[in-house]
């Protein structure tokens, strides 16, 4: 049951969120705004003065090559990091959930990895895999394969996914649990009376009650696919090799920063900034119905 | 139809035992209600026959097949559990066919069983609903309905009507017993509640700490229990129970006499007490008494006859073929 207050005045309410609006005012709608003028100006070489250009900077991206791959790579990526992370959370889930003994330490466990900030996950990842020192890649030059992903694409590629789930699979195993955990067992149970077999449970009765859990987390991961893995590439392929692995936001960190044009960052920005919006939208519209309840 | 045979099962958790070697023969179509309060182990106890929890030692067979190892699905058994268990995401029809879908069914069989069971249910008009529309009583119906439409060799009963309100209960306490006896089926009934257990029972298990106290018809438990927990624990309001030094029995440790058995007279018969309050019920009145040491005695008496008046002092009589002698070890003499 919801419970609404009602307010007798509107200084009270107004009071109460003026806390939460000065915040978005100053951290998200003044920085997009910002992104959104800026858009329309290119530096000159030596970033002295600007130059205003409408929409030439849009224009200019939509035909590039370069930002056209990197549309392809961050869907390729995101792709790959919401499945391998809600994947495995949901297979760590399901063997959790069947724990009796010892579960409270095997949660606390695979919950840490979601306290390890990305930047530092990339160095740690970065160091296993490194193609001179790295354990694992020494490992693998044993085994007679030879591991280098400053020069393989597709290895680069893996090593970020890999890095990048890593400590989101803690955060979707958190919530899976939680969802297979709010099924009663007498469901269960039932199915099992009726003849259902695991894998049919599974299919029939599990995966149905935990969609509503699965369709936030790919609403979550998705996101956190596009904006929150900056650290994560920046520290171990800083998007190469060959641009291989220049996700969206890195492009706007690497053609800003490092190659100092403001002006296409800028427009970046703004498409991501729309991008995002369009995702969720049509995550909510149409992924939803599908939901069972 | 089949028979179902518990042989000396038990069961522990570790180190703690919860069933203490159950032994239960059930006839082909008979209802058999296990009765027992909380943590008796009878829900256990059914889960156990289910094949919902293992069985430590001891053998259970159905049809004379021991089932020990069987899967719950290779058991040819039906529960209804105590919150329904229903598939939420699912109709009321799909509730009822899943078992059958499983099983490969064709699908003009499966709507041929399910309207047969929907029909006996008075479900019909509900069929395409999701649980989450449909009442508690409903609920309650669906869950029978897709026990009934597998045509299982025995079904199991959780405390089906505890989560039903007062009136409901009574209403679907009657329809399952109808049920039963329409189809026949060998029943497993557990409650908590010694109502439904006298009024659904052909013979009756009462539970007590993982052991099966007694096992009999209603009656038959009611007017002679073998233990002092039976006789403390069927009847309501319960059996008064005595030190028998204290009313000039002999043997055994404690007497009880059950409230109707005991007349409120004002001539002296065998002990006194002062009157501490009445439950004036319509049809009866329970009279609560205080005997001179403290302890409370309850009769139970007509509604029809006066309401003494409390404080004032009264005499209680009763028949000696009204005394039930219990031992030290709690059981009958």
């Amino acid at each position: 049951m919801e419970k609404r207050v009602i307010f007798k005045g509107w200084m009270l309410p107004a009071l109460l969120l003026l806390p939460q609006i000065v915040i978005t005012a100053i951290f998200f709608f003044y920085p997009a705004g910002q992104a959104i003028w800026q858009s329309m100006f290119v530096p000159d070489p030596f970033g002295l003065k600007t130059q205003f250009v409408g929409l030439g900077n849009f224009e200019y991206l939509l035909g590039d090559p370069y930002y056209r791959a990197s549309f392809v790579t961050t869907a390729i990526f995101s792709g790959l990091v919401t499945v391998v992370s809600m994947g495995v959370a949901l297979y760590l889930a399901i063997l959790a959930d069947r724990l009796i003994k010892g579960s409270g330490t095997y949660r606390t466990l695979l919950i840490w990895p979601y306290a390890v900030a990305p930047a530092v996950a990339g160095v740690l990842w970065m160091f296993m895999f490194n193609t001179r020192v790295g354990v694992v890649a020494w490992y693998l030059g044993l085994l007679g394969y030879d591991w280098n992903h400053v020069l393989n694409e597709a290895e680069a590629m893996g090593l970020v996914v890999v890095a990048s789930s890593w400590g989101r699979i803690s955060y979707n195993f958190l919530f899976f649990l939680a969802g297979l955990q709010a099924i009663p067992r007498s469901v269960i149970e039932a199915a099992a009376i009726d003849g259902a077999k695991f894998w049919t449970r599974f299919r029939t009765i599990v995966w149905p009650l935990l969609s509503p859990t699965t369709f936030f987390l790919l609403v979550v991961n998705v996101v956190y696919a596009f904006f929150e893995t900056f650290g994560v590439i920046h520290t171990i392929t800083a998007g190469g090799p060959q641009q291989a692995t220049t996700i969206l936001v890195y492009k706007v960190y690497s053609d800003g920063f490092v190659g100092q044009d403001l002006g296409s960052s800028a427009a970046q920005s703004v498409i991501l900034l729309v991008l995002v919006g369009l995702l969720t939208v049509i995550q909510f519209k149409f992924i939803e119905r599908r939901v069972h309840y | 139809m089949a028979t179902l045979t518990l042989d000396n099962v038990r069961k522990s958790f570790g180190a703690t035992d919860v069933i203490h070697g159950v032994d239960i023969d059930v006839q082909d179509g008979e209802f058999i209600v296990i009765v027992g309060p909380s943590g008796c182990g009878k829900s256990t106890l059914l889960r156990m026959v289910a094949g919902l929890e293992g069985i430590t030692s001891g053998e259970i067979r159905i049809d004379e097949k021991r089932v020990n190892e069987a899967e719950p699905m290779e058991r040819n058994i039906a529960m209804v559990f105590q919150n329904y268990a229903l598939y939420p995401h699912m109709s009321v029809f799909d509730n009822m066919a899943y078992g059958l879908k499983i099983a490969k069914t064709p699908k003009d069989e499966i709507a041929a069983r399910v309207a047969v069971a929907a029909k006996l249910l008075q479900l019909e008009p509900y069929l395409q609903r999701k649980p989450r529309e449909l009442s508690g009583g409903q609920r309650q119906r669906v869950a029978m309905g897709r026990a009934i439409v597998r045509k299982p060799a025995v079904f199991l009963f959780d405390e089906p009507l505890s989560n039903l309100d007062a009136k409901l209960r009574v209403q679907m306490r009657l329809e399952i017993k109808q049920l039963q006896r329409e189809l026949g089926v060998t029943s497993l009934y557990v409650t908590h509640d010694q109502v439904e257990a006298m009024t659904l029972a052909d013979r009756m298990i009462v539970m007590n700490a993982g052991v099966a106290d007694q096992i009999g018809k209603p009656l038959e438990v009611y007017e002679n229990p073998q233990t002092e927990f039976v006789a403390g624990f069927i009847g309501s309001p319960a059996t008064n129970f005595m030190p028998a030094g204290s009313i000039g029995v002999n043997v055994g440790k404690t007497v009880g006499i059950r409230p109707e058995h005991i007349k409120l007279t004002d001539s002296p018969t065998r002990l006194q007490a002062r009157v501490a309050y009445c439950e004036a019920l319509g049809a009866e009145t329970l009279v609560h008494l205080r005997l001179p040491h403290g302890q409370l005695i309850t009769v139970r008496q007509g509604g029809h006859l006066p309401l003494p008046s409390e404080g004032t002092d009264l005499w209680l009589g009763w028949d000696d073929a009204a005394m039930m002698v219990f031992g030290e070890d709690g059981k009958r003499i």
